[in-house]
């Protein structure tokens, strides 16, 4: 008899499929959010897979926060192209030029608190009932609490107590007017799986997660990358190390680990004896204890 | 996409690739050690990693704890590290060299029936503690009985704080002897018992030294090895549409592929099969996926099946073999676990959900309320409420494909929504 056993990686891509396919089925209008990340990019693979031979019938929303790695910009535009997807831009810029987000001062001002405006802002001017994300419940100890489908009201909050129980594989997207959904395919994929998964479907990735040369400075403990966007105080000295990013994020919050790590092979090897959470470079993490789940209440994705 | 083509190279991934995913829950009440034990299980597997360490330390000592409380890992949410208490279902992830595992980590105390049934519904394995000083309890019963309800295929009681008993093998044989005896009512077809210490980690993935007349095997290597590849049903072939795939290119331009997942048995081309609730037959043309046609399909392949005719298939549809098909039917006998505050409206009017068709329903009569703790049937008693569990008699508007939960999870299981609140209201198993 046939062995009739799938392996991790190829059980966690059939569940990832079947829930892609509830979200078309179930939705009138739904859309994949991509950062241009690893996850967002595995996520678009595997959305490519489950409508196979036709096209993504989702568009890629971009919320961007004009804080970009122009590599992840790059990349974004080369695969949109590939997939002859439909590009929907955010701007966060276009959010505080308008009054509505308050861009913050200081030294460590970033942009992430409002993205969120310009998230909301978007979702309720396209009018998207279902937004795919690559958030998986392993990055943070909020995100563990996290459904497949994932309620929002109609502020686009997350009320981490009043989740809709989750039971075997039947999903429940029913809402009303002006509620959404957030929809997480990778839900229940590590690192270590995007990772593998990446390597074993040889799934293109910005050339950031790779080792290479780059400009930087140390702040709270890991080596930012030097942007026209970085205010650097007298005391932090500008050096080039060989570099690479775990997670991508705006490039004033991205820090990057010292690594050779040049192939995908090694990058596998890596995160396989890593001793730090992928998070853990994230200054966006690093304000509170609890600044994920402050910002999933918000409508942070 | 080409700046990446260099950096490519072939990779021995094969030990990475190669691995099952084994689901378990647990269960046991507040005190019984559970985030300790799941603290004790990632941390000895080296599944911690070192901030999250040190971010546990430092709360353990803002507590003024003398040790690093490894329960603290789990409890994400500022409520629940501020009132020690836990909210809804959490996951967890964990691997070894041999598997990799999920844990859907329960609550114990408040809504525990409702959380339980939420992290064992696709549990293949579930972990129920006892602590030894105090033995089988109504809530051990309770835990146990859910996992027969739920039909979780392999139970691991873990006699937890052997410590606190001196390590005695009497009070662990004592214990494993009224269990068994209880258990023999119930509905599990494999049952092992493994004293630890959740605490100390004896047991959990190191062997006690403390316990050497306990030839068994220690939780993690059980975790490791218990056989979780019968736990599929490979016999009755079920195939639930989600959608159609029609391209309509010029490359594809006929192409008609019915999306879904194997909810059980095996497809191959060439199968004589039937589309429910319609009744036309065909023949499986092929089987695609993104990565070539497949010679053949099984639970819980994603996949996109053609038929050699055209009919009219959508979602909601079934694919079953000709020679083996569910039960259309719109009287549905079904226990039910209550999830919601709000109890069922006398012949209330739900929508039923089941694979991925939907229905509108009526309770038409709630039959009994069961004991969760003796199993005793209260016919009297129909006043159900959240954490309740039930046996109704359902009626739909439109013929259910249905299979019974013992024979099948993923065709016998249902779950019913409100339709003013859109609520999960009820989970629901076939008899």
């Amino acid at each position: 008899m046939s062995n009739y056993n799938l392996t991790h990686i190829k059980e966690l891509e059939a569940e990832a499929i079947f829930i892609l396919r509830e979200v078309f089925a179930q939705f009138e209008n739904p859309a994949i959010l991509f950062s241009g990340g690893k996850d967002s990019i595995v996520v678009t693979h595997l959305a490519r897979k489950a409508f196979f031979p036709s096209k993504i019938p989702f568009p890629l929303v971009h919320i961007d926060t004009g804080h970009n790695f122009p590599e992840t910009m790059k990349f974004r535009d080369e695969l949109v192209a590939e997939l002859g997807a439909k590009l929907i831009v955010g701007s966060v810029q276009k959010s505080i030029d308008d009054g509505e987000a308050i861009e913050e001062k200081g030294k460590s001002a970033n942009r992430n608190a409002n993205q969120t405006v310009t998230l909301l802002g978007t979702i309720e001017e396209h009018q998207f009932d279902a937004c795919i994300g690559g958030a998986r419940r392993d990055e943070e100890k909020a995100r563990a609490k996290e459904r497949f489908f994932s309620h929002r009201d109609e502020f686009g909050q997350w009320d981490p107590k009043n989740q809709r129980p989750e039971l075997w594989n039947i999903f429940n997207g029913r809402q009303h007017q002006g509620e959404h959904f957030r929809v997480f395919p990778l839900s229940n994929w590590t690192e270590m799986d995007v990772w593998q998964y990446i390597l074993s479907e040889n799934i293109a990735i910005p050339s950031l997660y790779f080792a290479h040369e780059r400009k930087v400075i140390r702040r709270s403990n890991t080596w930012l990358p030097v942007s026209e966007f970085i205010q650097i105080a007298d005391d932090e000295e500008i050096v080039t190390k060989q570099i690479r990013f775990r997670t991508l994020g705006d490039i004033t919050i991205t820090g990057g680990d010292e690594s050779s790590a040049d192939t995908l092979a090694k990058i596998v090897d890596e995160v396989a004896s890593a001793r730090q959470t992928e998070r853990g470079n994230r200054e966006d993490d690093k304000r509170s204890e609890t600044s994920m789940e402050d910002r999933k209440k918000q409508g942070y994705f | 996409m080409s700046q990446q083509d260099n950096i490519i190279e072939t990779h021995d991934n094969k030990g990475y690739l190669n691995m099952e995913l084994l689901r378990f829950t647990t269960a046991g009440s507040v005190d019984d050690g559970k985030s300790t034990l799941i603290g004790r299980l990632l941390y000895d597997s080296k599944s911690i990693f070192e901030d999250q360490l040190e971010q546990v330390a430092k709360s353990s000592e803002r507590k003024g704890l003398e040790h690093t409380d490894l329960a603290l890992l789990t409890d994400g949410l500022k409520d629940e590290r501020e009132q020690g208490i836990t909210i809804d279902v959490a996951y967890r992830y964990f691997a070894t060299p041999k598997r990799k595992f999920i844990i859907a980590d329960t609550p114990g105390h408040i809504q525990y029936t409702r959380n339980m049934v939420t992290g064992a519904s696709t549990a293949n394995c579930a972990l129920i503690l006892i602590d030894a000083r105090h033995g089988v309890i109504e809530q051990t019963r309770r835990h146990s009985i859910i996992a027969s309800l739920l039909q979780i295929p392999h139970v691991i009681v873990c006699v937890n704080k052997m410590d606190l008993v001196d390590f005695k093998e009497e009070a662990f044989a004592k214990i494993k002897e009224d269990y068994e005896a209880f258990a023999s009512k119930l509905d599990v077809k494999d049952v092992r018992f493994i004293p630890i210490s959740a605490l100390n980690g004896d047991n959990v993935v190191n062997r006690s030294e403390n316990m050497d007349w306990y030839e068994g095997s220690t939780l993690l290597y059980t975790l490791e090895n218990v056989h979780i590849g019968s736990d599929h049903n490979h016999i009755d072939c079920r195939f639930p549409v989600q959608t159609v795939i029609r391209p309509k290119n010029d490359k594809y331009h006929d192409y008609r592929g019915y999306a879904g997942r194997i909810a059980s048995g095996v497809f191959k081309p060439g199968d004589e099969v039937t589309v429910l609730p319609s009744g036309f037959s065909s023949k499986i043309k092929s089987i695609d996926t993104f990565d070539g046609e497949v010679a053949e399909a099984f639970a819980p392949m994603s996949v996109a099946i053609q038929l050699e005719d055209n009919i009219d298939v959508g979602r909601g549809d079934m694919i079953v073999r000709t020679n083996n098909m569910p039960e259309p039917t719109q009287d549905i006998e079904a226990m039910l676990c209550w999830l919601n505050a709000t109890g069922p409206k006398p012949k209330g009017k739900y929508i039923l959900r089941h694979t991925t068709s939907e229905a509108k329903t009526m309770i038409k009569e709630i039959r009994y309320k069961l004991d969760i703790s003796t199993l005793h049937r209260n016919e009297e008693d129909k006043d159900v409420k959240m954490n309740d569990i039930c046996k109704v008699m359902l009626r739909t508007t439109k013929p259910i494909l249905a299979d019974s939960y013992k024979k099948n999870r993923n065709t016998g299981s249902l779950i019913l929504v409100d339709e003013g609140t859109n609520e999960t209201v009820a989970a629901g198993m076939i008899v």
